[in-house]
């Protein structure tokens, strides 16, 4: 399929698809783009994108969902690096369960664990101050399958086993072992992982709006009642933001060397 | 009425058709893959592109299938010119390297498709098909899965399957580079019998040249996109028309001479020299191993460094009196006296060989 | 050349090399010292998603002062409006999930002889990953800035085309959530399809056509088949996706409860009636037992595609 002949009515029908159901994924968004510059007799304003800056309650959520997502990128990477190293390393037969652990957030609607996790979270308030970070805690465990996914995909790029047992032989101990030979070896995966938390921590709604913390979505969706221009023109902002943040880091890693091989270009041979 | 053309012997009457590739360019970017390509296949011949990777021989090889289409230049088959025909009207057998068995279907049913697409019913069709799985040996096999089967089985159904549709034309695109060498000989003897059994036009693609020498009617060696030189196999291998094609076919040794009206002075030996050598002054002059003799001398200046023993035949590595490292291959018999350190006399039989400017 | 007798050290006994006692003895508690690493990650997963998950199923099955009792499923299998929301729920994850799958699909196969590491993948795949899983809230905002009653489109089509067919507050219902539905499924269905397209061989499609084989005939007799597991796989996904889904829901829905997640909602945040508060856990667990039908078939289908596509 690649690099021979490609006829001119395939061609035309594969640019059709791009442009039909791209313009229909753009379209919103460029109605976002209307709407949240929109002025009284047809004219355009940047007031809605400018009073972001001096909303408090939006700029105090941003800082707290900043901070929740700093705290589960820590906490998830702690938890998960050795964790998985430990595995691949000492207890091969673990790989699976862990493997199917992590997947296991998937099948659990968000609404499903947070119906489960209100009494304990009910717990935690009465002993603890009550504040958003205690969400860090479910946090860590919505983002298990995306982390989970590309830490196992850097840690099988490099050869975990070969470099750990070479390490072994000079004498590094586990904690080095970890610290300095298999952390710096994947820092793709790690940067990736920590993207997609992020992204994700700044998305979630529905465990922090029925838990009662007011977090980025949550002001969002109560601004909307509120203002809507400024509501949508934060939301428009917040995916262009998440948008560049993920396309920044798929620039930066290297590409998958399956995926390149599969489809390699014509080159002559 | 058997349903393949077979021929008991190979040379009466070969059926299949002429192939003229006719100045083919191609180019990707600024990368020549293909630099004005032009080649003849005789009815029924098997012809080797032999080449590095990145000569074009791929790629020529996908003009004649219709899978690339040339940026100019034509293609011509059985006289009728095919450059604008589409892949799936040109009525060519394929084997690719790998993995080209449609892994959903049963080998029987791999080997069936061509037919299938041609409306040949189905008890004709399996007919056919068992007819060609034994052919390659896999009749027990018809009804496995590709993976389930073997790399060689897989490439013997994709044989199969391509001379299933009585093509015109049989391309095989390095079919034997990813198996291991044991299967790939065993293969490779089989390919050829097969061929000449059916007396199809072959193109035979390969950057091994042990496979190419084996099995070509002639062999095509390419470097950058167009044919050094086509010739059959002991000619290429005796009288190469290029350095290219005297380096990349066989070993040599190049060693430094003084040409002279046709001949070549190399390690105090005059030999002859061949159409398009460098004609005068210093050259280096490619010398094969077996051309040089070796005979065990207390006062000679060269001295064996190391001896290869490779079965029937031994390479040995000599420092001639100037330091140049010569390779030369000797009868396991004629070794036995030639040990490292051990001083000998080095001497060229009368073979003609191909030079290069100094 | 002497032999050599070599002593048989501690460490050799250590590195399980004979069958002592010993030996057997410190090998064992290597294993388990081995398996103590991985304690910390399954306690807290158990912690803060299996206990969680149990807590749901089995509150399902109590009444409000702790007694066991099926009330919550009766009251939730027999009630009308649990049993509509189910449908509804059912029904939109469905109908988006074939929508979204053949969208996605066509849109990852055009996608598909792009680059693999070209601007045009990244920036799509990029685009991709955000609007499906970051978006909820702000893909209703979306949606309302361009079907609302002062709407992109809408306003386009009564100004420009003269058709009010739109109205406006068709958003807010079912028809709404659909729509807004297959926009975030397209995107995932791109993410988890466009691996799959990528495992179709080159070598396939030509073998296929220089025997002869049409582009239609492939898709019919190869492409399709092989691809067909993969594509399965991704529309179960998609509809546990859009089965799961609560934020945009809860973002642009302003009247009623007619999905299960809603309805979940309101058991959360309503009065508690009297014998009522564990009903919540019960719809929570009828939605548990839908997505993992949902996921054990994926399971299944997964294995058949991963057994032609290596």
């Amino acid at each position: 399929m690649r690099g021979g002949r490609r006829t001119r009515g395939r061609t035309i029908a594969r640019w059709t698809s791009f442009v039909l159901i791209g313009g229909y994924l753009l379209l919103p968004l460029i109605a976002m783009l209307d709407f949240s510059t929109r002025a009284p007799g047809g004219r355009r304003t940047l007031d809605p994108w400018l009073a972001i800056g001096q909303d408090e309650d939006l700029i105090e959520s941003i800082i707290i969902s900043l901070q929740i997502a700093a705290l589960t990128v820590v906490g998830v990477l702690l938890l998960l690096v050795p964790t998985m190293t430990w595995a691949y390393l000492r207890v091969p037969r673990m790989k699976r369960p862990i493997e199917f652990l992590c997947l296991l957030p998937l099948a659990i609607p968000a609404i499903v664990l947070v119906v489960g996790i209100a009494p304990i979270f009910a717990a935690i308030r009465r002993n603890a101050t009550g504040s958003p970070l205690a969400l860090v805690l479910i946090d860590i465990v919505l983002v298990l399958p995306f982390v989970h996914r590309a830490l196992d995909a850097g840690l099988r790029s490099i050869d975990v086993a070969t470099l750990a047992e070479a390490a072994r032989s000079l004498g590094a101990g586990w904690p080095r072992i970890i610290a300095q030979i298999i952390v710096p070896n994947i820092r793709p995966a790690l940067l990736s992982a920590a993207v997609i938390s992020v992204a994700l921590v700044l998305g979630e709604f529905t465990i922090s709006s029925l838990l009662n913390y007011n977090t980025v979505q949550v002001v969002i969706s109560l601004l909307g009642k509120r203002d809507a221009f400024v509501a949508v023109a934060v939301s428009l902002g917040a995916l262009i933001f998440a948008f560049l943040l993920i396309l920044g880091v798929a620039s930066v890693t290297p590409s998958g060397r399956r995926a390149a091989e599969e489809n390699a270009t014509g080159e002559p041979s | 009425m058997t349903t393949l053309t077979t021929h008991a012997d190979g040379d009466a009457g070969r059926e299949g058709v002429a192939v003229q590739l006719i100045d083919l360019h191609r180019y990707y970017g600024p990368v020549r893959a293909l630099d004005g390509l032009t080649l003849d296949i005789e009815p029924g011949e098997l012809v080797a592109l032999l080449g590095p990777s990145g000569c074009g021989k791929t790629t020529a090889l996908r003009s004649l299938a219709g899978l690339d289409e040339p940026d100019s230049g034509r293609v011509v088959v059985g006289g009728r010119d095919i450059t604008h025909v589409p892949a799936n009207r040109r009525d060519m057998g394929v084997v690719f390297q790998a993995y080209s068995l449609f892994p959903n279907m049963s080998a029987r049913d791999n080997v069936a498709y061509g037919l299938r697409l041609r409306g040949i019913e189905a008890a004709e069709r399996y007919r056919r098909v068992d007819e060609l799985l034994d052919l390659v040996g896999l009749g027990h096999h018809a009804a496995h899965y590709p993976h389930q089967l073997s790399g060689g089985q897989q490439q013997r159904v994709a044989l199969a399957r391509a001379l299933a549709i009585r093509p015109q034309v049989l391309l095989l695109d390095e079919p034997l580079s990813a198996l291991d060498a044991k299967v790939r000989r065993q293969l490779r003897e089989e390919i050829r019998r097969i061929q000449l059994m059916v007396g199809t036009t072959t193109l035979f693609v390969t950057h091994d040249q042990e496979e190419a020498l084996a099995l070509g009617d002639r062999v095509g060696v390419m470097s950058a996109g167009r044919l050094e030189q086509i010739a059959p196999p002991a000619e290429l291998y005796d009288r190469p028309r290029t350095a290219f094609v005297a380096e990349f076919v066989g070993l040599t040794n190049r060693l430094p001479g003084l040409a002279h009206e046709g001949m070549v002075n190399v390690l105090d030996s005059q030999v002859p020299l061949l159409d398009g050598s460098a004609g005068a002054g210093r050259v280096t002059a490619l010398v094969r191993p077996e051309a040089i003799r070796l005979v065990p001398d207390d006062g000679a200046e060269a001295r064996v460094l190391a001896v290869s023993f490779l079965g029937s035949l031994c390479r040995v590595q000599v420092a001639a009196g100037d330091g140049t490292l010569v390779v030369a291959q000797v009868a396991a018999q004629e070794a036995r006296d030639l040990r490292p350190g051990v001083t000998v006399a080095i001497s060229l039989l009368k073979m003609p060989v191909f030079a290069t400017g100094a | 050349m002497t032999e050599v007798a070599v002593p048989r050290t501690a460490s050799d006994a250590t590195a399980g090399a004979g069958p002592t006692s010993e030996g057997a003895g410190s090998r064992q508690l290597r294993r388990v010292r081995d398996y103590l690493g991985v304690v910390p990650f399954l306690s807290y997963v158990t912690l803060f998603m299996l206990v969680p998950t149990a807590i749901v199923v089995i509150g399902a099955f109590q009444s409000d002062d702790g007694a066991p009792t099926l009330q919550n499923i009766v009251t939730v299998l027999s009630g009308a409006a649990f049993r509509d929301a189910f449908v509804r729920s059912i029904t939109l994850s469905a109908q988006t999930a074939i929508i979204g799958a053949t969208l996605g699909g066509l849109l990852a196969w055009a996608l598909m002889d792009s680059e693999p590491n070209g601007w045009l993948r990244r920036i799509v795949l990029s685009a991709c990953a955000v609007l499906s899983q970051f978006g909820g809230v702000m893909l209703a905002f979306a949606f309302l800035a361009t079907f609302a009653f002062n709407g992109l489109a809408t306003t386009f089509m009564r100004e420009v085309l003269g058709l009010d067919v739109l109205g406006g507050s068709w958003i807010y219902g079912m028809n709404g959530l659909m729509v807004v539905y297959t926009y975030f499924q397209i995107p995932l269905m791109v993410i988890i399809f466009l691996p799959a397209l990528g495992g179709l061989r080159s070598e396939w499609w030509e073998a296929s056509s220089s025997l002869g084989g049409s582009g239609w005939r492939f898709w019919r007799h190869v492409g399709g088949p092989i691809l067909a597991p993969s594509f399965l796989g991704a529309l179960l996904l998609l509809f546990a996706n859009a089965f799961s889904a609560y934020a945009t829901a809860a973002a642009l829905v302003s009247q009623g409860s007619p999905i299960v997640p809603l309805r979940i909602r309101g058991a959360l945040t309503s009065e508690v009636v009297l014998g009522q508060a564990n009903v919540g856990k019960a719809l929570a667990l009828g939605m548990i037992v839908v997505v993992a039908i949902v996921m054990l078939l994926y399971a299944l289908v997964q294995r058949r595609a991963s057994r032609w596509v290596k």
